[in-house]
């Protein structure tokens, strides 16, 4: 085969980085261009909402103060541009029902949420490693009572398993508080609600990868060289078996997103799952709109660095 | 070096072991070998007994199912859990391994026994580089620091022969060429320098140029006194090197004995099908396979199990053929059917930059004769088949079919055209379609060929009377359709060699020699003019191999069939082809009479690869 | 990536250990998934076949009973009976599930063939706004959608619908894809099949026939997620016998009458399981069929 000009190692890294950043910028812009176009949707005066609602009595007087004030007056082309200008800037608008900047609000209230989801997304991996490496050499019966485990893990939706949770250790045996308090006692139930579905999830992956690279060659090349049961698993077949699981580190991401909105909810901790809902329940626009846009940058980040992690940890795409 | 220790290791678990000052490597009396429950009536081994000394290679050869990786597994204990093993006599380096621990025979492979495997691409963990593979015996054998691993790691590369070690250590498999990385793999095996090596189809995946390499390396450590236990499908190869060879069947051991006698004066029937089925050496038109499922009467075929020594070979002209096997005759019938001129198909790689796959190709296919292409992977063989089947566009050049233009015209002309070309595909399952049965495959072949081909006016060049001679007239009515799509279905499964119990079967349930001649029915259903095969039998066994090639040279003769054959071997392009064409990376470097290319190859690169073709002579 | 793309890669591979033969025969789990889903389409068409009660019928002396042989799961505030609700409750849940899986499975039925029959600047335009959608993970594209068309059952399906189309239709695609560019689709060309032909023959029936069991493993994501808005007041509301409402109400309730909440959300978690367990069977079905 005649090579024709083939790119140096470090050049082909860096178009890839720069393509995905460019991609990464597009795909922000649509977002940002979807959910203003999708907002233009809601039915009503967006004016009256701000003031509270279509019930509210309203002033014309007011309404046309409210429009100027949001530039509501303006051509919807205008306006689009100005919204773009402004989330250049960070500036997400004003909140309808909090009269508060929504930027800083939603900032504060990221914290928390990036720790629950941080903590359960580790949790999450433990227990899925712990669970597909136990199952995959405790012969058949671990292997069915395993892959039993993480189908059902995975089916356990955040509102009834918090709710389980909440039953057994809070009502019953009285050992945690029902309402997520500050303290590190508060944060366990909220984590392991978010973790075991997606260790069900990440569990199943996991086996599904471990036992190919058990059944491949190089491990019996491994074992014919005198390596031991411990030996394979952790020199070898470790690594196969996160890589699958490391590339859904986005889609986890977006699943411990959704499950915040349900977990921060029930267990009363404040985040930016709990906002968004409160803000979808009394239509406080851009409150949402913000929401959305944090987590879809969050989104995009997280994939960034799941495809930069996935070149790290397999050579053979760095070839590529 | 590791003689002693590991006496001494054994005779913890069996005492009679200790001190017995056995020379050989490896030592195996009556054993069996089973996966069902423990004393099961049909064992996967069945009482196979062999000894290898150091210094020495025993070859045990088989077809796939025969027993011979069980083998190799059993006698580093990694049959799996749920095998059983039971042997009189089973001791590497000279003390027992039966009823070892799993602790015991950790201590033991690697250091008396290393295993090599087929494709080091998977053999070797693809996220580690190389040196640290191989550096592993070392850390779980010895308490060498890791400077002196990596001083032994740079020895046993350089004893392998991979050059500029130092930077090739720090590879991961993937970064390395098929022969590097199987240099890798060995020394990974002989890090510790074991009085047994292994090797389970070492050579296998490799290029022909390679696997002379490295059939040479094994030579060299069997000279240096390691005794080498080659395990393989093949015959030729195995000859190159091995002193003994064990011919394995079904579970036993059915012929055993010094490799010479072995290959020339075989004494199971066996060992003489498999002999038979070597394509390398044997003229064209001498049958491969006995008689059992050939849809022709032969003309003389005994000779082919008689002598199986190559000098009687060459003299004997090939069996007298009907209309057109002569040699003259095709000759004489200057008629191309299929031309390509000028091909050039560029790729684009991932990160932009182009690559030639095909450059420049040009030949011709004389009617009723065999043109084989024959080139290592990567050499443009399969793009040069996509683009005579239109499968894919030219960059420039032309194909020509039957004198009109191909690759030049519009799909629709193109269709017109089509049912005179059938194509064989190396990999036949994935050719059909996972929800038909072999009925439904046939029928679509059959159907569609009636609708445009048949009826549309080209005439057949075959015999094809049975549908082709009652069709037309009853060809309104879709009943007689049918019936007449069914005994074509049916005459075709006869022209393979095909029971018509296999109609309701769907491929995936059929042998691989079974799939690719479905395929071959297929492909023959719209009478064509011209069959273009792609490694048609790559993925077969010798004998089945053969079987199919002798189909083909059947159906050649029978229906006057012009082949464009595509193989990575050579011993099969010798075998079938009329006209060569060598290529080397996207070009034709040498072509004409397959005669001649073989007798006095002119080009360096043809020379190289017929001096690398294992082949049975002594 | 989506819950579904995971669910469906998995159920490709179906592993088991060394019991090749096993994959053939029906397993237990998928005999006890294959009752309880025949449970639910009974409880769905027939209730009262099931559960002769009245799932509306206030009864406030028997309020917050718990357990027992009168009362399997108990009763409510009201001294509604819990199993008779939940078991009137599957028809609208199941209907819910239904609904928005194929709301979803349409929608990505439309987008992925767009994209994978139509050239090259289609699919690189569809793909382009998939990813968009895939930016607004999980609930957020449904909690958008509600934003905008206000809460309520009839939104809460179109919602989940249209959160999970992203998936099906990348499925849709790439199987469209992988089948378009098949070595047998080649053989069709080869042997002088006109297009129409090859989508009819073999392009259409071997990427849809996955659908069924992609819809299969899809209801049980979309009861899961229809009843997650329901619990979070944006989907059916209370009184309503819907699982993710029954749940709802029951939160009131939690440290004093835990069966209120425990006993709709194992329905969903056992249909969910079952789907799964259902879904993973045919697909091994129909691999070695």
């Amino acid at each position: 085969m005649a090579e024709v000009g083939r790119a140096a190692p470090v050049v082909r890294t860096a178009r890839v980085v720069l393509g995905r950043l460019g991609g990464a910028v597009f795909v922000l812009w649509m977002v940002a261009t979807l959910t203003f176009f999708a907002i233009r949707l809601i039915p009503g005066d967006p004016a009256e909402a701000i003031l509270g609602g279509p019930g509210s009595q309203t002033s014309p007087e007011a309404l046309a103060a409210v429009r100027a004030e949001y530039g509501l007056d303006q051509p919807v082309f205008v306006q689009y541009l100005a919204q773009l200008a402004r989330l250049a800037t960070g500036d997400l608008g004003r909140s309808y029902s909090l009269n508060q900047d929504v930027a800083p609000l939603l900032l504060g209230q990221l914290g928390g949420t990036l720790l629950l989801a941080v903590l359960a997304l580790a949790v999450a991996w433990l227990l899925a490693l712990g669970l597909a490496t136990w199952s995959t050499r405790g012969g058949r019966f671990a292997w069915y009572l395993g892959s039993g485990l993480e189908i059902v893990a995975a089916a356990l939706p955040h509102f009834w398993l918090a709710t389980v949770l909440i039953v057994l250790f809070s009502v019953w045996l009285g050992w945690l508080p029902p309402i997520s308090t500050s303290g590190v006692s508060g944060l366990v139930l909220p984590v392991l609600t978010l973790a075991v579905p997606l260790a069900g999830f990440l569990g199943q992956i996991m086996r599904e990868s471990l036992l190919t690279a058990l059944e491949s060659p190089f491990v019996l090349s491994a074992r014919a060289r005198g390596e031991g049961e411990r030996g394979v698993r952790w020199v070898h077949v470790i690594r196969h078996a996160s890589l699958p699981a490391i590339s859904l580190s986005g889609w986890a991401f977006g699943s411990l997103i959704s499950g915040a909105v349900v977990v921060e909810t029930i267990f009363a901790r404040p985040g930016l799952g709990r906002t968004l809902l409160t803000a979808v329940t009394v239509r406080d626009v851009p409150v949402v709109v913000g929401a959305v846009l944090i987590v879809a940058v969050g989104y995009i980040l997280m994939t960034l660095l799941t495809d930069l992690a996935q070149r790290i940890a397999d050579p053979r795409l760095r070839a590529r | 070096m590791s003689g002693e220790l590991g006496v001494g290791l054994g005779g913890l678990g069996s005492p009679e072991a200790a001190g017995v000052t056995d020379a050989t490597a490896v030592r195996v009396r009556n054993l069996v070998v089973g996966f069902g429950p423990q004393g099961d009536a049909d064992p996967v081994l069945n009482g196979v007994s062999f000894e290898v000394a150091p210094g020495e290679c025993l070859a045990i050869v088989g077809e796939s199912g025969s027993g011979k990786s069980v083998t190799a597994r059993s006698l580093l204990g990694l049959a799996g859990d749920t095998a059983w093993v039971r042997a009189d006599e089973l001791s590497l380096a000279g003390s027992d391994v039966r009823g070892l621990s799993e602790q015991h025979w950790r201590r033991r492979r690697g250091r008396d026994v290393g295993l090599v495997l087929q494709d080091a691409l998977v053999s070797l963990d693809p996220l580690r580089p190389v040196g640290r593979e191989i550096a592993d015996s070392l850390r779980l054998h010895t308490r060498l620091g890791a400077a002196a691993r990596h001083a032994r790691v740079l020895e046993v590369l350089h004893q392998v022969g991979l050059p500029d070690a130092a930077n090739q250590m720090r590879k991961r498999s993937g970064e390395l060429s098929g022969g590097q990385r199987q240099r890798a793999l060995i020394a990974a095996a002989i890090a510790l320098d074991p009085p047994l090596l292994i090797a389970d189809e070492p050579t296998t995946a490799l290029d022909v140029t390679v696997q002379a390499q490295i059939l040479e390396l094994l030579a060299s450590l069997k000279r240096a006194g390691t005794g080498i236990l080659l395990i393989s499908h093949d015959l030729a190869v195995v000859g190159r090197i091995a002193d003994r060879i064990a011919v394995l069947s079904e579970g036993h051991i059915v012929e055993q004995g010094p490799a010479q006698e072995v290959l020339t004066r075989p004494e199971h029937p066996v060992t003489r099908q498999m002999l038979a089925a070597i394509p390398v050496d044997k003229p064209r038109g001498l049958r491969l396979s006995p008689r059992a499922a050939a849809p022709v009467p032969p003309a003389s075929t005994s000779s082919a199990f008689a002598s199986p020594a190559p000098p009687a070979f060459v003299s004997p002209a090939p069996p007298a053929p009907p209309a057109f096997a002569d040699h003259a005759d095709r000759a004489a019938n200057r008629d191309i059917v299929l031309e390509a001129a000028g091909l050039v198909k560029r790729f684009t790689r991932p990160d932009g930059s182009e690559q030639l796959a095909v450059d420049g190709v040009s030949f011709r296919l004389e009617r009723g004769t065999t043109l084989g292409i024959v080139g290592e992977s990567g050499s443009g063989k399969t793009t040069t088949a996509r683009l005579v089947l239109a499968l894919t566009r030219p960059d420039a050049g032309e194909v020509r079919v039957l004198g009109q233009p191909f690759s030049a015209a519009a799909e629709k002309q193109r269709r017109l055209l089509r049912p005179r070309l059938g194509a064989v595909y190396q990999d036949a399952l994935s050719s059909f379609d996972p929800r038909l049965s072999v009925e439904q495959v046939l029928r679509d072949a059959v159907g569609g060929a009636a609708g445009r081909g048949r009826r549309g006016g080209a005439p057949g060049s075959g015999d094809t009377s049975g549908s082709g001679g009652s069709a037309p007239t009853a060809a309104s009515t879709t009943a007689s359709t049918t019936a007449a799509d069914r005994l074509r279905v049916l005459e075709l499964l006869d022209a393979v060699g095909l029971p018509p119990g296999l109609l309701g079967r769907r491929p995936l349930s059929l042998s691989g020699g079974q799939r690719q001649r479905v395929s071959i029915a297929r492909a023959l259903a719209s009478d064509p003019q011209i069959l273009i095969c792609d490694e048609p039998v790559s993925s077969l066994d010798v004998t089945v191999q053969a079987q199919v090639l002798d189909l083909l040279d059947d159906l050649q003769r029978e229906l006057g069939l012009s082949l464009l054959f595509i193989s990575h071997d050579l011993g099969v392009i010798q075998h079938v082809s009329d006209q060569v064409a060598v290529m080397l990376d996207g070009r034709i470097v040498e072509t004409g009479a397959a005669a001649r290319v073989f007798a006095a190859p002119q080009h360096p690169y043809t020379q190289a690869l017929l001096g690398a073709v294992p082949r049975l002579g002594f | 990536m989506s819950d579904l793309e995971i669910q469906a890669g998995l159920g490709r591979a179906p592993r088991a250990p060394r019991t090749a033969r096993a994959s053939r025969r029906f397993g237990v789990a998928e005999v006890l998934a294959g009752l309880f889903a025949l449970f639910l389409v009974t409880a769905a068409l027939f209730p009262t076949l099931v559960a002769p009660g009245d799932p509306l019928g206030i009864d406030p002396l028997s309020a917050f009973q718990t357990p027992s042989p009168a009362h399997w799961f108990g009763t409510d505030e009201s001294g509604r009976d819990i199993y008779t609700r939940v078991s009137h409750g599957t028809g609208s849940s199941l209907l819910i599930g239904t609904l928005a899986t194929l709301i979803g499975l349409g929608l990505g039925l439309v987008l992925g063939t767009l994209a994978g029959m139509l050239g090259p600047v289609v699919d690189f335009t569809v793909n382009r706004f998939l990813e968009v959608l895939f930016a607004f993970p999980g609930l957020l594209l449904a909690l958008l959608f509600i934003l905008i068309f206000g809460p309520g059952v009839a939104t809460a399906t179109v919602a989940v619908g249209l959160a999970t189309a992203p998936g099906y239709a990348r499925i849709i695609r790439g199987q469209l894809l992988s089948v378009r560019s098949s070595a047998f689709v080649e053989a069709a060309t080869v042997l002088g099949r006109s297009p129409g032909q090859l989508l009819v023959r073999h392009i259409l029936p071997n990427t849809l026939a996955p659908l069924f069991v992609l819809g299969t493993l899809g209801i049980g994501q979309a009861i899961v997620w229809a009843s997650a808005l329901s619990y979070l007041g944006l989907g059916a509301a209370p009184p309503a016998a819907e699982w993710g409402a029954m749940l709802s109400a029951g939160r009131t309730y939690i440290g004093s009458a835990w069966w209120m909440s425990f006993f709709p959300g194992l329905f969903i978690v056992l249909t969910a399981v079952s789907a799964t367990a259902l879904g993973r069977g045919i697909e091994r079905r129909m691999r070695h069929a």
